[in-house]
């Protein structure tokens, strides 16, 4: 059976994220260390806070270093949220913060034409096939919370955009590297599908 | 667009759920948990946990409430009721609650709203605001569940609790809470119309109708039922259906 592992560096609850994928029957582990990166099939990194904050954390655990060796690796690693943010070169949130550069782009702060934070269910437009959202039509609502969002400096890695204030990515993914910025597990049962679709791609390899 | 949401609330006490509810396909529906995860394979945008056990021991069961609802629950929810402290505060967020609701200990001191706001986030602090009208037309602010008037008008308190930090209000009106009425309209409006952040309509819903017009009439972005849904006199899908067929926005 494949292991999934729930990146713990410190910051924020991880325990909706950990019983969402256990509901659907992943097992999963909390993983506080970066050497143990390498014994999962599969990775999650969750996150709420500031960007700033969150990849100190990240540098200080030698976790930045440790995830691009992981993807490197080609196994599946899906980022929540914050950890959707963290996969950019960096984000605008209090002044320049230097992410893990893995997505070509930014994140900008949501336009002030709307509520800020964007909290809420919300629709999300499935802009590309992908086997992440198997079974999740197009148009279906999700459960946001945030207030800074992903803008991709290329087309090529945006699976799925939401209307707010403007069309943002809410989703991206190439390869073996995935990120949503809603929360599947908070997102009631297509939420979950979406984590069971997770778990399945971790264990075809 | 953001969709409105439908909030079934759950009053609980000592880890039951406090008035009857008839489900003839629930196991146990005393048992919040049971009873929440129905609601969210019913389609419910959200949940609210309003637990009233005494004070003393109610520390303990709001977060073992809020564990136990992490293991089959997959929608936001709340937990309020006696809600005081910063560390209250963080351990029913650590337990699993997505939110929590401060109603008595905020009007006594307003400073928690701002502390919790800025240790957590904005996003997880609902202030619960039970509202009263008065003679003049005026609605004042009653704590203890409704039992003590605090002599502070709803409007200037609900725009107060924004500046400090809240995320979101839940507003119950203690006139229409409970008379199946429908909601107090035009002190939702009032305080919709006055604040920037997300109002919650609750007390007096009635039926479906009641939900629909509060939804058109005040602007607020999501209603609070209880007995309407408990009851099972109308199920999530139905409430849905209807906001859908008056052209507002929901999550089918």
């Amino acid at each position: 059976m494949p292991r999934v592992g729930i990146i713990d560096y410190g910051m924020g609850n991880l325990r909706s994220v950990e019983k969402g994928l256990q509901k659907v029957g992943v097992e999963v582990t909390l993983c506080s260390e970066a050497e143990e990166f390498d014994s999962f099939d599969g990775l999650v990194l969750p996150g709420v806070g500031a960007f700033g904050d969150a990849m100190g954390h990240l540098r200080e655990r030698g976790m930045d270093r440790a995830l691009h060796h992981y993807i490197g690796s080609g196994r599946n690693l899906l980022g929540i949220c914050l950890g959707l943010q963290m996969l950019f070169e960096y984000s605008e949130e209090h002044g320049r913060n230097e992410g893990l550069g893995v997505i070509p782009g930014k994140v900008r702060r949501l336009p002030g034409t709307v509520k800020v934070p964007h909290m809420g269910w919300n629709v999300l437009n499935v802009t590309r096939d992908v086997p992440l959202f198997e079974g999740v039509a197009s148009g279906s609502r999700f459960y946001f919370v945030h207030s800074y969002y992903c803008e991709p400096s290329t087309d090529d890695w945006t699976i799925g955009t939401t209307p707010y204030g403007l069309e943002f990515t809410c989703a991206a993914g190439r390869e073996n590297v995935w990120g949503l910025q809603f929360h599947p597990e908070k997102s009631s049962l297509l939420g979950l599908r979406i984590l069971e679709n997770f778990g399945r791609m971790v264990a075809s390899g | 667009m953001l969709a409105k949401r439908i909030i079934p609330c759950l009053d609980v006490e000592s880890g039951r759920v406090v008035k009857g509810v008839h489900f003839v396909n629930l196991r146990d529906a005393g048992d919040p948990v049971e009873l929440a995860a129905f609601y969210d394979r019913e389609g419910a945008d959200e949940l609210v946990f309003l637990d009233i056990t005494a004070s003393h021991e109610g520390r303990d069961t709001k977060v073992e409430l809020a564990g136990r609802t992490g293991d089959e629950v997959f929608i936001p929810y709340t937990i309020g009721g006696g809600i005081s402290t910063l560390d209250d505060i963080r351990n029913i967020l650590k337990a699993g609650a997505d939110k929590i609701s401060v109603n008595t200990a905020a009007v006594d001191d307003p400073s928690l709203v701002r502390r919790a706001s800025e240790r957590f986030g904005s996003q997880c602090v609902v202030v619960a605001i039970d509202g009263r009208r008065r003679p003049d037309g005026s609605w004042e602010v009653y704590t203890h569940g409704g039992r003590t008037p605090t002599g502070v008008d709803v409007m200037e308190w609900a725009r107060k609790v924004e500046a400090l930090g809240a995320g979101e209000i839940m507003l119950t009106s203690m006139d229409r809470d409970g008379t199946k009425l429908g909601y107090d309209l035009p002190m939702t409006k009032a305080v919709c119309d006055a604040v920037t952040i997300p109002v919650i309509a609750s007390g007096g819903a009635g039926n479906l109708e009641h939900l629909a017009e509060a939804i058109e009439e005040t602007g607020c972005d999501a209603v609070l039922a209880a007995s309407i849904f408990h009851y099972g006199e109308h199920t999530i899908a139905e409430a849905k259906a209807l906001l859908a067929s008056r052209g507002i926005e929901v999550r089918l």
